[in-house]
This record gives C-alpha cells, sequence and structure tokens, in this order.
C-alpha cells in the first residue's frame, strides 16, 4: 500500500547512501549515528532507515514491528543534518518523523512509544505518574510558585520524576536562588513540554500539549523561561511559536553563564585539589540550536577545574541515545551509545563528566556504571557542579 | 528448520545477524543501477575468526557468502546475486598498529577511509595514506577487493600497489597471512617470498580480506590544488606528459563536465602540490606553470584556472543529485593515456544521446602508465525512465572501453563478461582453475567473475 499523502515523497529517494551521516566532523569513526553504532547494520544508519521508509511508502516493503523499531531507533541527534553534503540535510530527521506520523495515524507504532503517548495524554508526563507528585523533586525545598517572577523555571518531566534528574533540578533550584534570580515554578500545573511527543510523530498530541503549555503561561504573566532539559528549551524555543507562544526562552547554561560574567552567581568553590572536566554537548542544545559555547563557559569559570574535550564535541559530538531514552531502543549492548559515550568520557582522563541535559544525565550515569567506570569518572549536570 | 541463522547468530553474537526482511532489504541494493538481489542472510562478524567460523558453515551449507564493505562500488560487486549470506565486514574496524618510522598501518579490512585519515591526522600527522575518489565510508578492504585507486596514484599507483601484507580467510576458511608477517616478522613487507596474489581484485570470489598493512607515505604540511584549463581535449596527454615528467605532483587528474555550464567542453587538469615550505610549493609552481605548461599559456590555447585552492575530500554523492535523483553509476575503466580525448569525446556523445549531464575524469596512474577513466551517468531513483538511461548508458560505455583497447575498472557482471569473453583462453583456464582449487563448492560471491 503506498501512501500518496507522505510528505517528503519528492525527497526522499535522494538520498545516496553513501555513509557521510555516519561519521563526526572529524571523520573519526562510522558511528556517529547513536543506531547505527548500537547495531552495526546498514538498516540502522539513516540513509538506510531513509531507503526503508520510501520502500514502505511506495508499498515496496509491508509495515512490520521490526520497521517501526528501525524508524523509531533514530534518536533525532540530527548527525546526518550536520553530515550530509546533499541540499536536502536538513529534512533528514523530519523525513524520518514525517514516517513516525504516517504510523501514529495508522495506529502502528511500538509498543514502548504508544506507552509513552498514552501517558502523556493520560498523566501529561510519559512516566505515567500522576500529576500529583510532580513536586516530588523539591523534596522539601520552598522553591517559590510562579507569580509573576521575571523568570519561569521550568523543571521538565525528567527533571521532576526520575530520581537522578531530580537532583540536577534541586540543584538549578539553589543555584539560581543563590543568585538571586527572579522565578517561579508550576509545580503540579506543570506539563511536559512535547518535545519528544513531537518528535515520535504525534502532531495532535504535541499542538495539544503546546497549547495546553502557552495558555497556562500566558495566564499566569509568563514572559521569560529558564529550562533544565534542552529537549523542553527547543520545542518551547522552536516549536510553541507556531501555536502563537512567543517566549523568551532560555537553557539555563545561557543565564548562568551570563551570571557568571556579571559575577552574580554566589558561592561557588572548586575541588580540593586540581581536577580535569569533559563535557558532554547535548544534541538539543549544540546541533538543534547551536549553543556551544554557555556551557563551557561556565565550566572554564569554575576554578580548579580543567576543561578537557573528547574527541567528538560541538557539531560532531556523539549521541547518549537519549532521544530514545523512553523506548529503550538503543539500550543494553556493550555498543550502546551512552556506553560507547562513556568510555570515550573516561579515556580523557577527567574525573567528572559534565553535562546539561536530564536526559544525557541519567544515560551516561547508567552507562558509567555498567561499565564499570566509577571509580574513575562522575556525571555531574552542570547545575551541581554550581551548587 | 532453518540452522543457518542459529549458527550466524550462535558465531557472531545476537543482533548481528538477521533474515528478517527490513534487514535484507538494505542489502539487497546498492547505491547505483543494478536489480536488487536479495540475501538470505546478513552477518555482521567482528573477527577473522568469526569470518571463517561463517565460511566454514557456509561450505557445509553449501550457502554463498558476499563480502560487503562500504557497499561503495556501485555496479552491484557486492549484491549477493545468487543469495546466501550478505557479510557486512564494517565491524573489523580496528586500526591494529602504525609503524611511523617504518611507514605502515596495519588495519583491519572494515577500517573506513575516513576513519585512517582522521586517525593518522590526529596520532601521525606526518603520514598519509592513499584515499579513493569514494565516500570516506569506504573500507580499506573493499577497495583492495576491486583494485582501487586514490589520491597518490601519481607517484606510487593502485591502492593494490601500496601493500605490505594481508590476512586472507579462504574460502574453505583457513586464515593465511601473506607478506613477512607470514614468517612472523612485521607488516613492512610483502615481498620476496613467492608470490600468492591471488585474492586483489576478485571481488572476494577468492577469499577475504580481514587485514591489511598499507604503506604510508609523507603527509607535506603546505597542500595546494592547481588547475589548469584547455578547450582542446586533444592537448591533454602531452599535457599529462609534460607533468608526469616532471613528477613533482601528489594527484594528476584531467577532467571535464557539463555541470557547472561554464566549464561545458572544457578539460580541466587538478594538480595537487604539496611540500614542506612554502619555498618548495613556490618553486614546484614556477615549475609547472613558468617551465612545462608556458608554451600553452603563450600560444594561447590553455590557462591558469585557479591556483593555491585547498584540496578538498571530493563530494562524489553531490553528483548522484544532479538530477535530484539520488542516484549515479560510473564505468571505471584502466586505459593509456593516449586515450583521453577519445574516451571523452565518446563519452558525451553517450551522455547527450540519453539525456545525462556528461561527467568524465581520468586520474594518472603511476608516471603516465595508465589513467583510471571514469564516465558517470547521473539517474534519477524515482525515475525508472531515467535509471534506464544510465543503465543502457553503462552498457554502451563497457562497450566503448573494449573498443579502445582498455580494460574495464571494478566491472559489473556485464563488463565482466565482455573481458572474460576477450580473455587469453590459457590465462582463462588458470583463473577458472585458481578458483576451483580455493573456492571447491564455490560458495563466494557466485555470479562474480565467474569464469564458465
Amino acid at each position: 500500500m503506498a501512501l500518496a499523502e507522505y510528505q517528503y515523497n519528492d525527497v526522499i529517494h535522494r538520498c545516496f547512501r553513501c555513509g557521510y551521516c555516519k561519521f563526526p566532523t572529524d571523520w573519526s569513526d562510522v558511528t556517529n549515528c547513536p543506531a547505527y553504532a548500537r547495531f552495526r547494520l546498514e538498516s540502522y544508519s539513516a540513509g538506510g532507515r531513509l531507503w526503508l521508509i520510501r520502500a514502505w511508502v511506495n508499498g515496496e516493503l509491508e509495515w512490520s514491528e521490526h520497521l517501526a523499531d528501525i524508524v523509531y531507533s533514530c534518536a533525532a541527534c540530527k548527525n546526518c543534518v550536520e553530515k550530509c553534503p546533499l541540499s536536502f540535510n536538513e529534512d533528514i530527521v523530519n523525513m524520518v518523523t514525517a514516517a513516525k506520523n504516517e504510523m501514529v495515524e495508522m495506529g502502528l507504532v511500538p509498543r514502548g512509544v504508544k506507552k509513552f503517548l498514552n501517558n502523556v495524554q493520560l498523566h501529561g508526563n510519559p512516566y505515567g505518574i500522576s500529576a500529583g507528585r510532580r513536586t516530588g523533586w523539591m523534596e522539601g525545598k520552598s522553591y517559590p510558585a510562579y507569580q509573576g517572577q521575571e523568570f519561569l523555571y521550568y523543571v521538565g518531566c525528567e527533571g521532576s520524576f526520575d530520581t537522578r534528574a531530580q537532583s540536577a533540578a534541586r540543584a538549578l533550584g539553589d543555584v539560581l536562588t543563590n543568585s538571586g534570580v527572579s522565578f517561579g515554578v508550576l509545580g503540579e500545573k506543570e506539563v511536559t513540554d512535547g518535545n519528544e511527543v513531537d518528535l515520535l510523530g504525534e502532531d495532535a498530541l504535541f499542538e495539544s500539549v503546546a497549547e495546553k503549555n502557552i495558555r497556562q503561561f500566558k495566564k499566569a504573566g509568563v514572559n521569560k523561561i529558564i529550562t533544565l532539559s534542552p529537549h523542553s528549551y527547543n520545542a518551547m524555543k522552536n516549536s510553541y511559536p507556531r501555536f502563537h507562544g512567543d517566549f523568551e526562552v532560555f537553557h539555563y547554561t545561557q543565564i548562568l553563564a551570563d551570571l557568571i560574567k556579571k559575577k552574580r552567581v554566589r558561592g561557588v568553590s572548586g575541588p580540593d585539589e586540581e581536577e580535569k572536566i569533559t563535557f558532554h554537548d547535548p544534541c538539543f542544545l549544540g546541533r538543534w540550536n547551536q549553543e556551544y559555547n554557555a556551557p563551557r563557559n561556565i565550566l572554564k569559570s569554575l576554578p580548579g577545574l580543567t576543561l578537557v574535550e573528547m574527541p567528538r564535541n560541538k557539531k560532531g559530538a556523539a549521541c547518549c541515545g537519549g532521544g530514545n531514552f523512553y523506548t529503550d531502543l538503543l539500550g543494553g549492548s556493550e555498543e550502546s551509545p551512552a556506553r560507547i559515550r562513556a568510555r570515550e568520557a573516561a579515556a580523557t582522563g577527567a574525573g567528572i563528566l559534565a553535562v546539561a541535559c536530564p536526559n544525557c544525565l541519567t544515560m551516561l550515569e547508567d552507562a558509567v556504571k555498567v561499565e564499570g567506570l566509577e571509580n574513575r569518572i562522575k556525571v555531574r549536570d552542570i547545575a551541581e557542579i554550581l551548587v | 528448520m532453518d540452522t543457518i541463522y542459529p549458527s550466524l547468530v550462535h558465531i557472531v553474537g545476537e543482533g548481528y545477524a538477521s533474515f528478517r526482511r527490513e534487514e535484507l532489504f538494505t542489502y539487497s541494493k546498492d547505491l547505483g543501477t543494478s536489480e536488487p538481489k536479495w540475501p538470505d542472510y546478513v552477518a555482521a562478524p567482528k573477527t577473522a575468526e568469526q569470518v571463517a567460523e561463517i565460511l566454514k558453515l557456509a561450505n557445509r551449507e553449501k550457502v554463498p557468502v558476499v563480502p560487503l564493505g562500504g557497499g561503495m562500488s556501485l555496479a552491484g560487486l557486492a549484491l549477493p546475486l545468487k543469495g546466501g549470506i550478505a557479510l557486512d565486514l564494517k565491524r573489523m574496524d580496528r586500526i591494529i598498529e602504525v609503524n611511523e618510522k617504518g611507514r605502515y598501518a596495519v588495519v583491519e579490512a572494515g577500517v573506513s577511509h575516513g576513519k585512517l585519515t582522521a586517525y593518522l591526522h590526529n596520532q601521525h600527522p606526518h603520514l598519509m595514506h592513499s584515499e579513493p575518489g569514494a565516500p570516506p565510508a569506504a573500507t580499506i578492504g573493499g577497495n583492495l577487493a576491486i583494485h582501487g585507486q586514490g589520491d597518490l596514484a601519481h607517484p606510487y599507483g593502485f591502492n593494490t600497489d601500496m601493500i605490505n601484507g594481508m590476512e586472507i580467510v579462504l574460502p574453505t576458511g583457513e586464515i593465511c597471512k601473506f607478506g613477512s608477517c607470514a614468517v612472523g616478522a612485521g607488516w613492512f613487507t610483502l615481498h620476496p617470498l613467492p608470490d600468492v596474489g591471488l585474492f586483489l581484485g576478485w571481488n572476494g570470489a577468492t577469499g577475504i580480506i580481514t587485514k591489511v598493512s598499507l604503506r604510508l607515505f609523507p603527509y607535506k604540511k603546505f597542500r595546494e590544488m592547481e588547475i589548469f584549463v584547455v578547450e582542446d581535449e586533444n592537448l591533454i596527454p602531452e599535457i599529462l606528459y609534460e607533468l608526469t615528467h616532471l613528477g613533482l605532483t601528489e594527484d594528476l587528474v584531467a577532467f571535464s563536465s557539463a555541470i557547472p555550464p561554464f566549464s561545458d567542453r572544457l578539460h580541466h587538469v587538478s594538480i595537487n602540490v604539496t611540500g614542506d615550505s612554502e619555498a618548495e610549493i613556490e618553486l614546484k609552481r614556477r615549475l609547472i606553470f613558468e617551465v612545462k605548461l608556458a608554451k600553452y599559456i603563450e600560444s594561447g590555447v590553455g590557462g591558469i584556472a585557479a591556483v593555491s585552492q585547498a584540496i578538498q575530500r571530493p563530494q562524489v554523492s553531490k553528483s548522484a543529485d544532479w538530477k535530484k535523483g539520488g542516484g549515479f553509476e560510473y564505468v571505471g575503466s584502466i586505459m593509456p593515456v593516449s586515450a583521453y580525448p577519445e574516451c571523452y569525446r565518446r563519452g558525451a556523445e553517450i551522455s547527450t544521446r540519453h539525456h545525462i549531464p556528461y561527467t568524465i575524469l581520468g586520474r594518472v596512474i603511476g608516471c603516465g602508465h595508465a589513467m583510471m577513466f571514469s564516465w558517470s551517468y547521473a539517474f534519477n531513483r524515482a525515475d525508472e525512465k531515467t535509471v534506464r538511461h544510465a543503465r543502457e548508458a553503462l552498457h554502451e560505455t563497457d562497450n566503448i572501453v573494449m573498443d579502445l583497447g582498455g580494460v574495464i575498472w571494478k566491472p559489473a557482471v556485464f563488463g565482466q563478461e565482455l573481458l572474460l569473453a576477450k580473455m587469453d583462453v590459457n590465462t582463462l583456464s588458470l583463473m577458472k582453475k585458481i578458483k576451483l582449487l580455493l573456492d571447491p563448492n564455490n560458495i563466494m560471491n557466485p555470479g562474480n567473475w565467474e569464469v564458465d
């Protein structure tokens, strides 16, 4: 059955499958596509995936659960967009998302994706946890409710519910408080940002989530938003304007880099001994939004820490697979992208692997543990380093 | 009950073997105009020992095995013409050793050219290897299996002339070494032991290359490309003769293409010049333009199109998108340099007839001993008519190569048949004996270089 409505019917055949999309900027390996790094069969490369989608769209291949798994194994890290030399490169991830749109329309998505979307629809978060427990991350702290302060601090689902990410969320709350930033939080009223809903191909649900957030923000008088997660930052900065949600959106590293420059971040002390630190670029801060400097400027400003780069960094950074965090299509192997990245970070000799994304934080901390690298390198969100 | 799939999983590990249609689909198609040919299985081994186990299994079960590197040959050479196991070798991707002073690298066959280039750039910045014009995902082993050549072809020849040793898994599963490594010495020379060069250029039909010692060459810090242009294609052979006499360049390529329009019907010679200092570069530039090419400039038949351009990795995939169609395939040939004008004229004529913008290119191999001449034909993957035109143009071009007394390089099956039909009968007989001796059950890439 051919899908005449597929949005990229006039483009998708242009992928030559030349394999540039597998490489980082320095050409150091073919493992910079996280799904290809994990599975190493051509079907999981960006080009292989596009050819499979085209075959499905043309009716050459029937839909199957395995086909859906391959399509959904794309972590939307945009490495392919960065490396493809052809003029349609900006649309590579869009072509995959459009195929997901078709699968959602037809009710043909992997079980994990279906559960994710159902949970968002029913509970406003992908974990399926009741909204009433959304304030659990504060753990007795009393961050102010949003009541017209300069910034809304949008915590996001991982920061609200994931035990490890909650620590980063609290750390950021403390840093903002200590620095005298005027902010408030939504608490139980907060709902998911929808970034992953959009990328999983559920257009209608994303629209509904975005509009709900926009209505709520506007009603509360929000003009400026600080996000913990680059995923939230991406959705609110780049997608919400489609629904008339024009807010000034900042990832927290952008705010903190500015505060550090103005010497407004207080009480930051360095380690007892000089220590090396390396930084893992989150895809939704880096390749999706070209913010490479703010987190580095923070780290470089900290006493006692020396920033050392991993070979794959900035535009060429290796993704931890966090875009597939909830469906775990890339987990469970020595060659999972997070474990590859953990080994790469440890190889720098750094004692701290700094991250600026709650997804990356949980992915990489788990990977460091599984790799048995806990004694060599600790994973810390930048906010945690600043507390 | 199918026992092959579980056996493959047992050998390579869960997840690295498949018989599912979605995986097989990807390996049933290459990037050119070939019709799909479906494998029955795909497996991605990590070690030579795993390759050996798979070949023993394939012999027991009489199942074809088709080795695959980057899959960039375009001519269907890694398509499973008779089904069987597509053997994806890209997990064998370790750079095992670089001997800086001995100027060689020992690598597994699945290492991509891009990876080796990056590694040398970072760890051994005074060394380089010859990169083919293919995308960087092309693998070292795949390139040798098709007698590839790259950007150091002028001074050093084919890529297969640049090896110091190899590890091969024979079709019957024995792992053999060739060169100094075979006697337990380092991997520094392929000679002087008895010649057993039975594996290069065979597209994997006689065995699977699993390790290679590649010769490395000095990487000069100062690097640039000059471009000389003439209107008369008949001048190209003598210009290349002059430049190869000089012998100061890393790469010499003559080319012409209908796109971009301003270059249509003009013939460009790109000249890669490198040196350890600006002064060395300047001296070479002077010798090239003010000594060797001066007469063409003075008489007005040739001109300097560009100097001091950055040498960049060729992005051949862009050729695939000229028709906004994601496809191109080319006929490569090994030709005398003197054939350039006729190659160009006849290629341009074919392109015009098939409504394809012409692109031709001749890269000098050795001291002008030959050139790799290619005719590229772009097509729109979504338009079967253009695919058919490209396929017909390719076949016509194969015939031209034979007419002009050349040898088709990495021929598709159609071209292989043309070559075998003209092959000396005793050579043909020897090829047959070698194939039978090494591959008694004819499991290795059957349909390729099939002598019968």
